[in-house]
């Protein structure tokens, strides 16, 4: 317990001899106080209810069978795991939430990183082009499943008129429905959605760069690229990982999108974990079924998040 | 809301060219500030045309051929949500709605943010034991996401009688935002100089009194920006909403949208108009602190 003495805000050499009872009438307990309500609250609206979600995955909990509520049987507790392990839909669901995941992730940033550089030349009209930049940070995910849904419509949708009017296509094609068009729908729809949150953050990052770099490369006649591959990138670190726990943190959300413009279908082909879990525990009322699946992808998700804060953490402590 | 810190320069002022580099105009510059716009007005255009939908009369929004030109604007989608129209009424309840998603968001910001910002507080200032790794739980329970804490808590909050009411849909969210909060505060704290609070310790204030007395009052920008990012989190939640709210008596407005997709039509341009009457917190929100936004998402990652 030697370290804790610097941890605790103590006059150095302040606890030489002093006895247990007089370090922690010593001990600075206006940190704690000033947590606890925090804590007090995360714990009973999300820590507890997440540890009551993983002993229902050990149970067959059914919500319309109240005798399955407390049928805890040690023999029996993976026997949701294994159902999973064994079901084509899931495996399906997992195989398309990892690929929407990357697929969005690395779109919205690569369109987000370039747009930023061509917003950090601009000379005019930054006031109108940020308005507008904005704009779609003005929809709620929920609004913004409802709106494609309603531009990807294959008999009233905004893009089969377009397509049509201009002569593009002759028939109208089944967005939601078809193969892969469905999938590509809900990653456009969710990349509309994080674009201008990564423009913005990257714009930030790119305009707090000292020009002496860039005036010392154009001096040693540095290229276009190599400006950007060992100045712009390299500096723009931290902003990049900013931008990674926004959309981790965005993408979360991104089941209001996928919920409303197909909720999985049809025929489970755009089936995220998400809304396969919300339909085993909606519609079937299978709650531990659900609950198993939950944990799947709390895992994939608090792992991801972990990984990222970790990678923020250290920063802010190597930039003080 | 004002910026933080007025002395810094904006991006807009940061963009523009400083004298002392000398840039000269390039035909490659032009072309890139083109690109940008087409990019970004394309980006916005299926935004514009929802919110011109709502303006339209129903017999445009559903004509066929499509007509891309509005020929008329027309407040009727907007009568027709209040029933103020005698002949058509959407028959959805969007005035409890409304009293709803703001007794709810209101609630949940009022609770979230001076809880958060005690917890930033200590965060920022005091390396208690264990501080780091509480700071880093707090915010990995907003990784969970809503429809795997939806489900517990619907059983739980069932029990206890709190599933389709306000104040438990409030209690909710206060709780998932106290750790963004607490995260978004910590961050202001930590640019406030330590040499201000180091005087008031020497005139003999306490913990308390120099929070509350010198460093609260500087980070008054900081907890606007929290208040307004609690509020919408909360005002366009839909995942718990949905599962936790079932009657006109706790639904909110995201889980009140679906009202308008029947079995066989959806009601578009309703829709439309709903989505126009649930941005106008975020377009207010939005103008206000356009400055301030950018520099709240990103401190804490640079100095300064």
């Amino acid at each position: 317990m030697t370290t804790d003495a610097a941890r605790l805000n103590l006059p150095p050499g302040s606890t030489d001899g002093a006895s247990l009872l007089t370090r922690l009438r010593r001990r600075n307990w206006f940190p704690y106080l000033m947590t606890v309500p925090a804590v007090l609250v995360v714990v009973a609206v999300v820590i507890y209810p997440m540890a009551y979600s993983l002993f229902v995955s050990f149970t067959p909990f059914h919500l319309l069978r109240p005798e399955t509520t407390s049928q805890f049987v040690p023999a029996e507790m993976f026997n949701n795991y294994a159902r999973l392990a064994r079901d084509d839909v899931f495996w399906r669901a997992l195989w398309n939430t990892v690929l929407f995941m990357v697929v969005t992730v690395n779109a919205s940033i690569v369109i987000g990183f370039g747009l930023a550089m061509l917003l950090a030349r601009m000379t005019f009209a930054m006031g109108p082009v940020r308005v507008l930049l904005m704009i779609p940070m003005m929809f709620a995910p929920v609004l913004i499943g409802f709106q494609f849904a309603w531009f990807f419509n294959a008999t009233v949708g905004l893009v089969n008129n377009a397509l049509l009017t201009l002569g593009l296509i002759s028939q109208p094609i089944a967005w939601l429905v078809d193969e892969p068009n469905g999938m590509i729908s809900l990653m456009l729809a969710t990349i509309w959605m994080t674009v201008p949150v990564v423009t913005i953050v990257l714009l930030a990052g790119r305009l707090s760069l000292s020009e002496e770099h860039y005036d010392a490369a154009s001096v040693d006649g540095a290229s276009v690229y190599q400006r950007m591959r060992h100045i712009t990138i390299p500096q723009m670190r931290p902003f990049f990982i900013i931008v990674m726990v926004l959309l981790s943190l965005d993408l979360a959300r991104a089941y209001d999108i996928v919920r409303i413009m197909t909720d999985g279908g049809p025929a489970h082909r755009t089936e995220l974990i998400w809304t396969y879990a919300g339909q085993l525990a909606i519609r079937n009322s299978q709650f531990g079924m659900a609950s198993a699946m939950s944990m799947a992808g709390v895992v994939l998700g608090v792992g991801f998040t972990f990984y990222l804060f970790r990678q923020m953490m250290q920063l802010r402590k190597d930039m003080g | 809301m004002t910026s933080s810190a007025p002395t810094q320069p904006t991006p807009v002022e940061a963009a523009r060219p400083r004298p002392t580099t000398r840039r000269r105009i390039h035909w490659r510059d032009i072309g890139a500030n083109w690109l940008a716009f087409t990019v970004i007005a394309l980006l916005a255009l299926p935004a514009v045309w929802i919110i011109l939908t709502a303006f339209r009369p129903n017999s445009e929004v559903n004509a066929s051929p499509p007509i891309w030109i509005p020929q008329q604007i027309t407040l009727d989608a907007f009568g027709s949500l209040f029933g103020l129209n005698p002949g058509y009424s959407t028959g959805v309840p969007v005035g409890s709605y409304l009293f709803n998603s703001l007794a709810v968001a209101l609630l949940a910001t009022a609770l979230s943010v001076p809880i958060g910002t005690a917890a930033g507080y200590a965060f920022s200032r005091f390396d208690f034991v264990g501080s780091r790794m509480l700071l880093l739980l707090l915010l990995l329970t907003r990784a969970v996401p809503g429809i795997a804490l939806g489900l517990p808590l619907f059983l739980l909050m069932r029990n206890i009688g709190l599933v389709d009411t306000i104040h438990g849909l409030a209690f909710v969210y206060m709780a998932l935002n106290i750790p963004f909060t607490a995260w978004l505060m910590d961050g202001f704290f930590r640019r406030i100089p330590r040499e201000l609070d180091d005087a008031a310790y020497v005139d003999g204030a306490s913990h308390w009194q120099t929070f509350w007395k010198i460093d609260l009052p500087l980070a008054l920008p900081g907890l606007g920006a929290a208040a307004v990012f609690a509020f919408l989190a909360a005002w366009n939640e839909y995942q718990i909403a949905s599962i936790m709210t079932k009657t006109p008596a706790a639904k909110t407005f995201p889980v009140g949208l679906s009202d308008f997709t029947g079995q066989f039509t959806v009601d578009w341009r309703g829709m439309a108009a709903m989505s126009v009457l649930m941005m106008i917190p975020a377009i207010l929100f939005v103008l206000a602190m356009q400055r301030s936004l950018t520099k709240g998402l990103t401190f804490g990652a640079v100095k300064g």
